[in-house]
């Protein structure tokens, strides 16, 4: 079965593409696919470390593209999964290193031998964005419940539409139910108003998911009692056709059903 | 001299109030004004045949795919001179600073030989304006490689413009780059990044996301959300008009009129028409009549 290439973009940095890269990523090699997670972002690689394979690297993605490596010897088995490779990014060299057509041949070549290639694009809508969505076949847009990351995204759904490549789907980031509730955030709905793209997937604001990226150990790896864990695996399922529910009542916490629920009760009496 | 208002409306209950802050951008104005003279004392100096005749009518403006198609009429040329040419296409550039300023220009020179320095001065004078050269379409094979010299698209053909987001998509479908001049209808939202720009009228079906704009030589109609910037009557006609479903742009222009939306937002948007009365912009509710 050949594999389907999604890339994961935002136009804004720092909103989370990697770390959603690397939990979809666990996630779907935890339900028993063969995935490749390629490091887009060269000169600036931080998905190994997420990972935890940072110290296992030895050929990278421009090693690759420039011949010096064959591809099987760059990619970097995660042995917590059977299927989960990481085809690293080049540190030391940056975005002029590779071109739109490397990207494409890189994928062709892995297609044949995996489920899912993930790719983690860099930020921004120059070269780097250009190279990642070549090869894409599917691609999530994340952006945070803020104004300025809305409109890089909304600025990257205009670019994807004009290369032909969507439509993309959105996932939502770092969405703080508090904060929502009280008016302080963007809500879910008016960030899909604007962006007018399907939602993939929500996922609420944890320390944990800090903790778990500079512990090198995914959140996704184990998802019980937490909600981003959970949120990243929902997405995973959604990413394979199935119709999972959203958390969105979830999202406001239960806590705030309880308290929401107490004042209905206590407005009508 | 051209003076914006810069209108910061409130909305009443029983209509709108409006208080016009009036600040004349003396300073951008003048700039050109002074520009222009330069660049024609130049050329004349050039050129030097005495009294040159300009008639910018010959010069004739299209919105295409990749965004506006400048034409030069074969018959304007006087003397086979392309410094006659460029001065009539800076003083129709200047006479629509607005409509023009970071647009996309591709040139159809026709039958003209022109060497790279021809087009290196083209370029520049653009560049002035505000303006990015993208291609160059002649059939003077002489044109078409002084041109590639200089990195231009020599062809408009199916290509993708080296900047596809700014682009209708409509305009795609009909194969040919040229549209009737008078109306542009897109199917789609614009989103942020996104310009249109049309000498005739627009019509949106879809939203004018924040950070996208539109610019229109006539009329703008956006069946949608207007939250980005529109201008109407971009080439200088005041009696344009901007109408949308819900209009609370980030600013809205007629002409030379600049306008903000009020700060206070509305609860329901209800579809408003903008236009210029008494020398403001005034946005009123839609009545059916």
């Amino acid at each position: 079965m050949a594999a389907r290439v999604i890339t994961i973009t935002s136009g804004k940095g720092g909103v989370g593409k990697t770390t959603i890269a690397a939990n979809l990523s666990v996630a779907l090699a935890m339900s028993g696919h063969r995935v490749v997670v390629i490091d887009a972002d060269v000169g600036l690689r931080n998905l190994d470390m997420m990972l935890g394979l940072e110290n296992r690297i030895v050929y990278d993605l421009v090693d690759v593209i420039e011949g010096r490596s064959r591809l099987r010897q760059a990619l970097v088995h995660d042995k917590r999964l059977p299927e989960l490779f990481l085809l690293p990014a080049a540190q030391t060299r940056d975005k002029s290193a590779v071109q739109p057509a490397d990207m494409v041949r890189v994928c062709d070549e892995l297609r044949e031998q995996h489920d899912y290639i993930m790719i983690d694009s860099p930020a921004g809508i120059e070269q780097g964005f250009r190279y990642a969505i070549a090869p894409a076949d599917e691609i999530l847009i994340i952006t945070n419940p803020e104004v300025a990351a809305v409109r890089d995204a909304d600025r990257v759904v205009g670019l994807i539409e004009a290369e032909e490549k969507g439509p993309a789907r959105l996932i939502i980031n770092r969405i703080n139910p508090d904060m929502v509730r009280r008016g302080e955030m963007l809500g879910i709905a008016d960030v899909i108003e604007l962006l007018a793209i399907d939602l993939i997937g929500t996922v609420p604001e944890e320390p944990d998911i800090l903790v778990s990226a500079n512990r090198g150990r995914p959140l996704a790896f184990s998802p019980d009692g937490c909600l981003a864990g959970q949120a990243f695996h929902n997405i995973a399922r959604r990413l394979q056709g199935e119709d999972v529910p959203f958390l969105t009542l979830r999202e406001q916490g239960m806590l705030g059903r309880l308290f929401s629920f107490v004042r209905a009760g206590g407005e009508s009496s | 001299m051209i003076v914006y208002h810069l209108i910061v409306g409130g909305v009443g209950s029983k209509g709108y109030a409006y208080f016009p802050l009036f600040v004349p951008l003396l300073f951008p104005v003048s700039i050109v004004g002074f520009r222009n003279l330069v660049t024609c004392a130049i050329m004349f100096g050039s050129n030097a045949p005495g009294r040159v005749r300009v008639n910018p009518e010959a010069i004739t403006i299209k919105g295409i795919r990749q965004g506006l198609l400048v034409t030069l009429a074969e018959e304007d040329r006087i003397g086979g001179n392309w410094h006659t040419d460029l001065l009539a296409l800076e003083e129709r550039l200047g006479a629509n600073p607005a409509f023009f300023r970071g647009g996309r220009v591709a040139l159809d020179v026709g039958t003209r030989e022109l060497s790279r320095s021809d087009l290196e001065q083209t370029r520049s004078l653009l560049d002035r304006h505000q303006v990015e050269l993208w291609a160059v379409v002649g059939t003077s094979p002489t044109t078409e490689a002084a041109a590639q010299e200089l990195g231009l698209v020599i062809d408009l053909g199916p290509a993708r413009p080296a900047a596809p987001e700014a682009v209708p998509e409509e305009a795609a479908g009909e194969g040919e780059e040229q549209l009737a001049a008078d109306g542009l209808v897109v199917r789609r939202t614009l989103r942020s990044g996104q310009s249109l720009r049309h000498p005739g009228h627009v019509v949106v079906v879809g939203d004018v996301n924040p950070g996208a704009e539109v610019v229109a030589g006539g009329d703008i109609v956006v069946w949608g959300r207007v939250r980005g910037v529109v201008h109407a009557g971009a080439l200088g006609d005041e009696k344009a008009v901007i109408c949308a479903l819900d209009l609370a742009p980030t600013q809205l222009r007629i002409a030379s009129r600049i306008a903000r939306s009020p700060e206070d937002k509305r609860r329901k948007p209800v579809p408003e028409m903008a236009s210029v009365q008494d020398g403001h912009i005034v946005a009123e509710p839609w009545q059916g009549r």
